[in-house]
């Protein structure tokens, strides 16, 4: 393989291939930070509401137009989402962490097989909600699909709007409470076991959306969540557990590390890439970029 | 206490009933009892799903119109998920417990040849639908398989190639067995032709997007054309990519392209790919004086009508499989050493992959001519021409 230098246009290409990427695992280290700011659990069925997302909107794509069949997939993915909280964790009494863990575990595998018997095994895919497959624009040189743009408007629009809901809607600081300090929230007249219900409906309901909007890119299939679920654990690591301003910073300089790294590497190293990011900040930063470790090692896990 | 109870009595229950029903069916004929592992679930699951629902249908038609010579089979399809782990196991389940006549599948490279000598050493007649050269090669006395090869696929896309006056070409391959057996015949036989390798990149199997590796690779003026090989939908997306960036040198695929989801998936992006697969495809565009042409058509429609589901070559090569097998029950009968002896000496059977011409030296029987170089136009398959 002889070195390619790099131009200008190629810069940009991997720029946007990076972010592309990047954007996608901060959404699903949004969706994890969300749940383990209310319950301090890592909610491993994650990549499934993304799963859930993609194929329940490409079945409705079917019956109705796109904008309706997304947000009847998003309505019914936080509803699942609502489900699971109140059959597998609301009734627990004072559950461990382990324990809780486990169940999300379960649950993605449960999330998984119920996809495979009511989907099958095959890959599916959204039409491009602009152009198709191989419609492009130019940017400053390099050719890019309009649906990375899609991807990248509607997950900052999602990002900006979570930052707002939790800072100005008194429904939002009731949940920031829930994290900060559980039992003063309790004692303030706050439902914690609704707020814990609300971050699954949450964290659901951002997760189908991103699953919407990258399918006509990345297709969907039943088994996609733990992959993502993976990237987005080493960005939500990386980020700092819990900050969802970080997660998204740290899912950016995931994606375009892993593009430029094809750039000098063969593509084979790219996930290699990110484990040892991941396996390198849990040694030597375990509180991630952003974080404090005095604040961690206040947490429970 | 009494969930205990409940327990015992079902299966008390379950066992009256299987003892009343089977005495019926087994005072008649032997039942054949046919094993198969075949990866119908997990990351294979687009070979193994076709394979089990192909082989359901013909043992129901093959029992509805009274067996072979009077036996009946009995499937027993294991679920191997694509793992080689689990696919030693059912082999040895099998093999062991089940006492089963002959084991179709499994439906990839890398559990085939997990399970290659233990079929061997059991003398366990197996019918691999898995491609890679490597498993009848060196023949194994009992092993045998029906897709065809990598080598002959190879050998077609660098015909094709030469004919169009490319030369100079990069190689794309999935990190799974079949991917990897491909890059391995990709790079031996491209002497031969003249052709030169200019890059050569590995992707994941679960790629979900490949544009920084095209811009890398679009930045290399010399590429003429770019090959794929690989069996995973990561092929759709290398061709949206490539569109997408503006790259429009042709993409050959490798026989792994034949699922008409796929060309779905890449929409658009699909149109002009080249690549050789069996006929099955374009069974309808063939000339009436094929061989095969009968076969493939009633084959796609009992499938497709039984099924929603479109056919594939995959399933085609489980049809291969137990079409050779029940050949060669028809004529070794029971005897298991006699019907290996008659699949060795197997000539001219048509199935869905090509004429199968069996040897003690080819336990695969198929020529370079059961490829057909096949392109996608107005998003159908359809035979390419210069």
């Amino acid at each position: 393989m002889q070195y390619q230098p790099m131009t200008p246009e190629l810069f940009i290409q991997y720029l946007f291939a990076g972010i592309t990427y990047g954007i996608i695992y901060a959404i699903v280290a949004i969706g994890f930070n969300i749940i383990y700011n209310t319950t301090g659990i890592i909610n491993f069925a994650q990549g499934e509401f993304v799963m859930l997302g993609g194929m329940i909107v490409i079945t409705m794509h079917a019956f109705m137009p796109l904008p309706l069949a997304i947000a009847v997939a998003v309505l019914i993915t936080m509803l699942v989402g609502a489900l699971i909280e109140m059959v597998f964790i609301r009734w627990l009494q004072g559950p461990s962490v382990l324990r809780m863990i486990i169940i999300t575990i379960g649950i993605s595998i449960l999330a998984r097989e119920a996809a495979l018997h009511i989907w099958g095994e095959s890959v599916r895919t959204l039409p491009y909600f602009i152009g198709n497959e191989v419609t492009s624009i130019e940017i400053l040189g390099a050719r890019i699909s309009p649906q990375v743009l899609w991807v990248i408007g509607v997950c900052s629009l999602m990002v900006a709007g979570l930052s707002l809901f939790f800072k100005f809607t008194s429904l939002g600081r009731e949940m920031r409470a829930c994290a900060a300090n559980r039992r003063a929230a309790t004692l303030c007249g706050i439902n914690t076991k609704n707020m814990v219900t609300l971050s699954f409906v949450l964290s659901a309901g951002i997760g189908a959306m991103a699953g919407c909007v990258m399918s006509p890119i990345t297709y969907s299939e039943y088994d996609m969540g733990p992959g993502l679920a993976i990237k987005g654990f080493t960005v939500a690591i990386l980020g700092g557990l819990g900050n969802s301003v970080a997660a998204v910073a740290a899912g950016l300089l995931l994606g375009i590390i892993e593009a430029f790294s094809v750039s000098v590497l063969p593509l084979a190293f790219k996930d290699a890439i990110a484990t040892s990011i991941l396996l390198i900040i849990l040694f030597v930063r375990p509180h991630g970029l952003f974080g404090s470790s005095e604040a961690a090692s206040l947490k429970e896990f | 206490m009494k969930r205990v109870l409940s327990f015992f009595l079902t299966v008390v229950i379950s066992f009256c009933l299987v003892a009343g029903f089977s005495p019926v069916s087994a005072a008649k004929a032997e039942n054949i009892k046919v094993g198969a592992i075949l990866a119908v679930t997990g990351g294979a699951s687009f070979l193994g799903g076709p394979e089990s629902r192909t082989l359901e249908m013909m043992v129901q038609e093959i029992n509805a119109s009274g067996g072979i010579n009077g036996n009946k089979i009995e499937l027993i399809i294991k679920d191997s998920a694509g793992d080689p782990e689990k696919a030693i196991s059912f082999a040895k389940q099998l093999i062991e417990e089940d006492k089963v006549f002959a084991i179709i599948g499994p439906s990839t490279s890398g559990e085939t040849m997990k399970i290659k000598n233990i079929a061997e050493e059991a003398q366990m007649i197996l019918l691999s639908c898995a491609a890679a050269e490597v498993i009848v090669n060196p023949v194994a006395k009992y092993v045998f398989k029906t897709p065809q090869k990598d080598s002959h696929a190879v050998q077609k896309i660098y015909g094709t190639m030469k004919d169009m006056g490319i030369s100079k070409i990069a190689v794309l391959t999935g990190n799974t067995g079949f991917g990897n057996a491909g890059k391995g015949q990709l790079e031996k036989i491209a002497p031969d032709f003249g052709i030169e390798i200019l890059a050569s990149e590995v992707y994941d199997k679960k790629e979900t997007d490949l544009s920084a590796v095209v811009a890398k690779l679009m930045a290399n003026k010399d590429i003429q054309a770019v090959v794929n090989w690989s069996i995973v939908p990561a092929q759709g997306i290398l061709a949206k990519n490539m569109r997408q960036a503006g790259w429009d040198v042709p993409l050959f695929q490798s026989h792994g392209f034949g699922n008409i989801k796929y060309v779905e998936a890449g929409g658009a992006a699909s149109e002009g790919i080249i690549f050789p697969a069996g006929r099955l495809l374009v069974a309808e565009d063939l000339p009436d004086t094929n061989p095969q042409k009968a076969l493939l058509i009633k084959y796609k429609n009992d499938y497709e009508s039984k099924f929603t589901d479109q056919v594939s070559t995959f399933g085609g090569h489980a049809y291969d499989a137990l079409t050779i097998l029940v050949r060669g029950i028809k004529k070794g009968g029971l005897d298991k050493e006699k019907v290996r002896d008659a699949i060795e000496n197997l000539q001219g059977v048509a199935g869905t992959a090509g004429i199968f011409n069996f040897s003690p030296e080819d336990h695969n029987g198929l020529d370079i001519d059961s490829f057909e170089m096949l392109t996608v136009k107005d998003g159908k398959f359809a035979i390419y021409h210069k």
